[in-house]
């Protein structure tokens, strides 16, 4: 099977959000990266999907800057057999469709049966690139999946909406973007290590879509007004329910 | 007046809340609502759609597929020449909004916690990194997508439309929703509650949820969320788990039972109306966000305040 995980290099939880200069962005030079939450159990996914059909190959594919190749390379330390970056230094502008685009013709060059991404990006926080790709490509696609069989060129898949949780069936090739419990991301080895040093990375220039959506401004959220500790131990609730009814008007 | 199609869910022949709500917020931007449903008992929950000057029912397939139905919304959506489009930021909402985005060839906004008019089109406002900045967003052009986030906007105090008229589901299925196993029961989603008990660490061990699960039936409409740390132990499941790496949440009130406050756990509930903190540890970061604290053990406290809201409760 040809199986290609999509990773989005993304500032770490830590990260202090500082606007830039102009207002239409963040501030980045003091972030630090990694890979996104779940973009992990899309790699973990991706290894244990060839390693259940016994054959095959994981490409681990990105659109992030030629400096972001640490992550990528763990990614190949955890199953990944090679890597393609398509570096834009300014990756962190782009929307949603065009980072999308980049991946839609990346992707109909590979030939891939199956695609994992995670649920969504710890950035921008949008969950729009998995659906969107699939969407160009005219391919299926379940979102946020907890539990997925493949065989014999289909997939079943398991997610938990608000209804409950639903089976959705489907063709491949597919994209798949994958929810907390779909798997255990394993930790890469020393071996695993050693060995993604020496797996291909190629790096590509995407193409050059223009956003079509349009920052007007980027602003921290107002503070939260002062609260104020009521009390200690449970001596204190009857003061609590007095401010919940009285003042915040709440119960 | 611009156009906004609003995909209305439904359940037992009512529009869901949060759908309501994705329609108050295009009604609160001066938009003509024109609302959009699917499934069995559409015609009849179209009725429920306050807010919206007229519904249209997707027909075809028992069988709901995410593809289709987005490709019929689509077709809807160009059909009415509306310039934009909402769903609530519910599991299906977050679902089909990026995929009528990438048919209409335009980028979409998730989670929106404003949603303004902008000339002939629109603006939202909607977190980065987790609602540690707030980003104004518009478009170049072409139709706005966006999703807005639960319990943020007011639907509206009025009449739905008085007639549904139909539009067929024809493109053909790519992926088929096959089957749905439903709740155990019939608890409310952490999301969609107006009132949130939530419960970390600090309680010890899962049994001890008892004291959490007492005090959100005192309230009566709250429902029990979680921290990531007790959902990693399995004393609770993934679907109950607030913050970054599980569900934002933005009731009216919000309160915190043994959790010390992690930044990703602050993620999913700052925009909450009203939070309360019950935490032993006095420089809990939880309190830095909370209007109201109690420092102390959880295992007393809670249990007199499950007392007093159920005093208080009987009362009105």
């Amino acid at each position: 099977m040809n199986i290609v995980a999509c990773v989005k290099r993304v500032p770490t939880t830590e990260a202090v959000a500082k606007p830039a200069a102009d207002g239409k962005g963040l501030d980045a030079s003091e972030f630090q990266y990694m890979i996104s939450f779940y973009d992990k159990i899309a790699v973990e996914q991706a290894v244990q999907t060839k390693e259940a059909a016994g054959s095959g190959e994981v490409t681990v594919l990105t659109l992030g800057p030629s400096s972001g190749t640490k992550e990528i390379r763990e990614c190949l330390a955890k199953g990944g057999d090679k890597a393609v970056v398509l570096t834009d230094d300014d990756w962190q502008s782009r929307d949603a469709r065009s980072t999308a685009k980049a991946l839609v013709a990346q992707l109909s060059a590979m030939n891939a049966d199956v695609v994992f991404m995670g649920r969504v990006a710890t950035d921008r926080d949008n969950a729009a690139v998995g659906p969107m790709v699939a969407t160009y490509l005219g391919w299926p696609c379940v979102t946020d999946v907890i539990g997925l069989e493949i065989a014999d060129g289909k997939g079943s898949a398991k997610v938990e909406t608000d209804a409950g949780i639903e089976t959705v069936e489907f063709q491949l090739p597919a994209v798949i973007t994958c929810q907390k419990g779909l798997n255990e991301p394993r930790t890469a080895g020393l071996k695993g290590i050693m060995a993604a040093k020496k797996k291909p990375l190629e790096e590509l220039a995407p193409e050059a879509i223009e956003n079509q959506s349009d920052v007007i401004e980027v602003a921290l959220p107002p503070a939260r007004k002062e609260g104020r500790i009521v009390g200690e131990g449970a001596a204190a609730v009857p003061a609590l329910i007095d401010a919940l009814q009285n003042e915040a008007q709440v119960l | 007046m611009s156009k906004v199609i609003v995909y209305c869910e439904h359940t037992g022949g009512n529009v869901r809340r949060a759908s309501l709500e994705a329609i108050g917020a295009a009604a609160s931007a001066g938009a003509e609502v024109v609302a959009v449903l699917w499934g069995e008992g559409a015609s009849v929950a179209a009725a429920s759609a306050a807010g919206a000057a007229k519904a249209i029912c997707l027909t075809g397939d028992a069988s709901f597929s995410p593809d289709a139905v987005a490709a019929a919304v689509t077709e809807v959506i160009q059909s009415e020449d509306a310039k934009g489009f909402l769903a609530a930021a519910s599991y299906r909402g977050k679902d089909l909004c990026p995929r009528i985005a990438a048919h209409l060839d335009v980028s979409p906004f998730a989670d929106c916690i404003e949603f303004m008019a902008a000339g002939e089109s629109f603006q939202v406002k909607r977190p980065w990194l987790a609602g540690k900045a707030l980003a104004t967003l518009g478009t170049t052009g072409g139709v706005l997508c966006a999703t807005t986030r639960l319990n943020v906007f007011e639907p509206v105090d009025g009449p739905g439309p008085s007639d549904c008229s139909e539009h067929a589901v024809s493109a053909p299925a790519k992926a088929t929703v096959t089957s749905t196993e439903a709740k155990a029961d019939a608890k409310l989603d952490v999301n969609e509650a107006s009132v949130v008990v939530s419960g970390g660490r600090g309680l010890q061990e899962a049994a001890n949820f008892k004291l959490v699960e007492d005090l959100a039936a005192a309230f009566g409409n709250a429902a029990v969320g979680a921290s990531r740390a007790v959902v990693d132990l399995d004393w609770r499941p993934h679907g109950e788990q607030v913050g970054q790496t599980g569900k934002t949440v933005a009731p009216q009130l919000y309160v915190a039972v043994g959790i010390s406050g992690a930044i990703q756990h602050l993620a999913g509930m700052r925009t909450s109306g009203v939070i309360v903190a019950i935490n032993k540890d006095a420089e809990a970061p939880i309190f830095k966000v909370a209007d109201y604290g109690i420092v102390g053990d959880a295992f007393e406290i809670v249990p007199a305040l499950t007392e007093a809201v159920k005093a208080v409760k009987a009362q009105s």
